[in-house]
């Protein structure tokens, strides 16, 4: 279930979420409700990141 | 479907080949982050003339200097206020303050960012999955939400796992556990000092029996209890439920636990620290299993206040067993022995109060509480031990046992005091049940 092919598509998923996060941060600029609650997110995206995409970056699948 | 019995099914039962090349990687990382982000890190690396890149090999780690509680009172109470120059973001980045309890000293400031805590709670999520805890749970938290971190993150992690979590705080003992059986509560976390404090109150002053009551799990933190066998069987027996032990520190994060096979050890979660042991004595990283020393870690994901090869003074051992439960993650044998600042020498042999303690509560006859007080006469080393006889039990019933089991585990010789129980002090937190009076001469 947690092959390679698996964490690999998983973490494209993460990255274009991550992408559009970054978005909105960018366009939240005087909108506090959008601009906090972005940030947050994407806090909580870096768990999934140290949870599946780190296993990428150091080549460990 | 099987229930999944890992948090991270990947991480943890990752091949050690690989889990030390994570390890590696991420030590990499923070170390870069933390020579980059902070003044205090980089004058601390560049004083023995080493910058991330002369880092290599996993074997290059021990070169790096490492980090003591006392270094951290040196830079604190400055610019960026309180934190000083390891703060490696923005100070409006910081969204918690904690500090450390100031049991060794001036109390240490950690500064977190909302990743940080978020971290916090994923290392404890690890925790509480493999203790058990599931959505259906209600997680009663019986500790003073405050400054200290203790079981903040354990609060934050229940959530994230779906349970249902009632915040014990500023409740009185009995007003908990009235509120445990009122809402059928099923888990707990508290010092292993309060899990005994509780039954005892509940037991002896409100005509309850814990073990009657719906709690099925409890994880134990700040204090070695649930780790030695005779006090994690009291508090089991006491509370007809499984007693888990884990570790974590303030300038940490929660470093390790003990799974649902309760191996005797907890697993150091090595996918999010780095932990070595030190040789007290020569200073020499210890690989093989049985040989205690003090712990190094390094906490790899954690950004405001870098914790990178941390002195944190616990004594434990590596154990040789391989966990049954199915995690590649090492096991430290009988969760943290000791404080390297209390394990001491008397009359020329290592005393672990762990090991009284151990003694002490395999005895039925003897109350939870006891106190070990070391002086000295003239040049000999002299160590007190008061203990507490239960109700309807004489000095005689325990007494040769006791002074047997001492020598037997400690190889020292002790003066015992007998008291009524309920007449040494209770304590609701952490217990200070070690006196070193020697330290004043």
């Amino acid at each position: 279930m947690y092959d390679q092919k698996k964490i690999i598509i998983l973490n494209e998923k993460i990255k274009k979420i991550k992408e559009l996060f970054y978005e909105l941060e960018i366009d939240s600029g005087s909108f506090p409700a959008l601009n906090r609650n972005t940030k947050r997110a994407l806090a909580s995206l870096k768990m999934i990141e140290f949870n599946i995409s780190d296993l990428i970056e150091f080549d460990l699948i | 479907m099987k229930e999944q019995p890992f948090w991270n099914p990947v991480l943890e039962t990752m091949t050690r080949e690989k889990l030390k090349h994570l390890q590696f990687k991420k030590f990499k990382r923070i170390l870069n982050w933390a020579y980059t982000h902070s003044k205090f890190h980089k004058a601390l690396y560049k004083k023995v003339g080493l910058t991330p890149d002369d880092i290599s090999s996993f074997d290059d780690i021990k070169k790096i200097p490492k980090v003591e509680k006392s270094m951290m009172r040196g830079i604190q109470n400055k610019d960026p206020f309180p934190y000083g120059d390891a703060l490696c973001v923005p100070l409006e980045e910081v969204s918690t303050y904690r500090q450390t309890s100031g049991t060794t000293g001036q109390p240490v400031y950690q500064p977190d960012t909302w990743q940080d805590w978020e971290w916090w709670s994923e290392c404890w999520s690890f925790v509480l999955w493999a203790q058990g805890y599931r959505p259906k749970d209600r997680v009663f938290i019986p500790f003073g939400y405050n400054i200290f971190v203790a079981f903040w993150a354990g609060h934050y992690a229940a959530e994230k796992l779906g349970c249902e979590v009632v915040p014990g705080g500023v409740l009185d003992t009995q007003s908990r556990i009235l509120k445990i059986k009122e809402l059928n509560a099923t888990a707990m976390m508290a010092t292993p000092t309060y899990i005994l404090r509780m039954a005892d109150v509940a037991k002896n002053k409100m005509g309850i029996n814990p073990s009657e009551l719906s709690i099925n799990k409890i994880t134990c933190a700040g204090e070695p209890g649930a780790g030695i066998p005779s006090t994690k069987k009291r508090m089991e027996d006491a509370w007809g439920a499984k007693v888990f032990d884990h570790s974590g520190a303030t300038e940490i994060g929660a470093w390790s636990y003990e799974c649902g096979e309760q191996p005797c050890g907890m697993h150091v979660n090595e996918a999010m620290f780095l932990v070595e042991i030190e040789d007290i004595e020569t200073g020499k990283i210890i690989e093989e299993p049985g040989r205690k020393g003090k712990m190094i870690i390094t906490a790899l994901d954690r950004i405001a206040q870098p914790c990178i090869r941390f002195d944190s003074k616990d004594v434990i051992e590596w154990d040789s067993e391989v966990c049954t439960c199915g995690r590649s993650f090492r096991l430290i044998k009988g969760g943290v022995i000791g404080r390297a600042d209390d394990i001491t020498k008397v009359k020329g042999v290592l005393l672990s109060p762990a090991a009284i303690e151990e003694v002490v509560r395999s005895i039925a006859g003897l109350g939870d509480e006891f106190e070990i007080i070391v002086d000295k006469q003239g040049d000999v080393d002299r160590i007190k031990l008061k203990v507490e006889l239960v109700p309807d039990v004489s000095r005689q019933d325990v007494e040769p046992v006791l002074i047997d089991q001492l020598r037997l585990k400690t190889n020292l010789g002790y003066r015992i005091e007998y008291y009524d129980y309920g007449s040494l002090p209770r304590y609701e937190v952490k217990a200070n049940r070690f006196k070193d009076l020697r330290k004043k001469y």
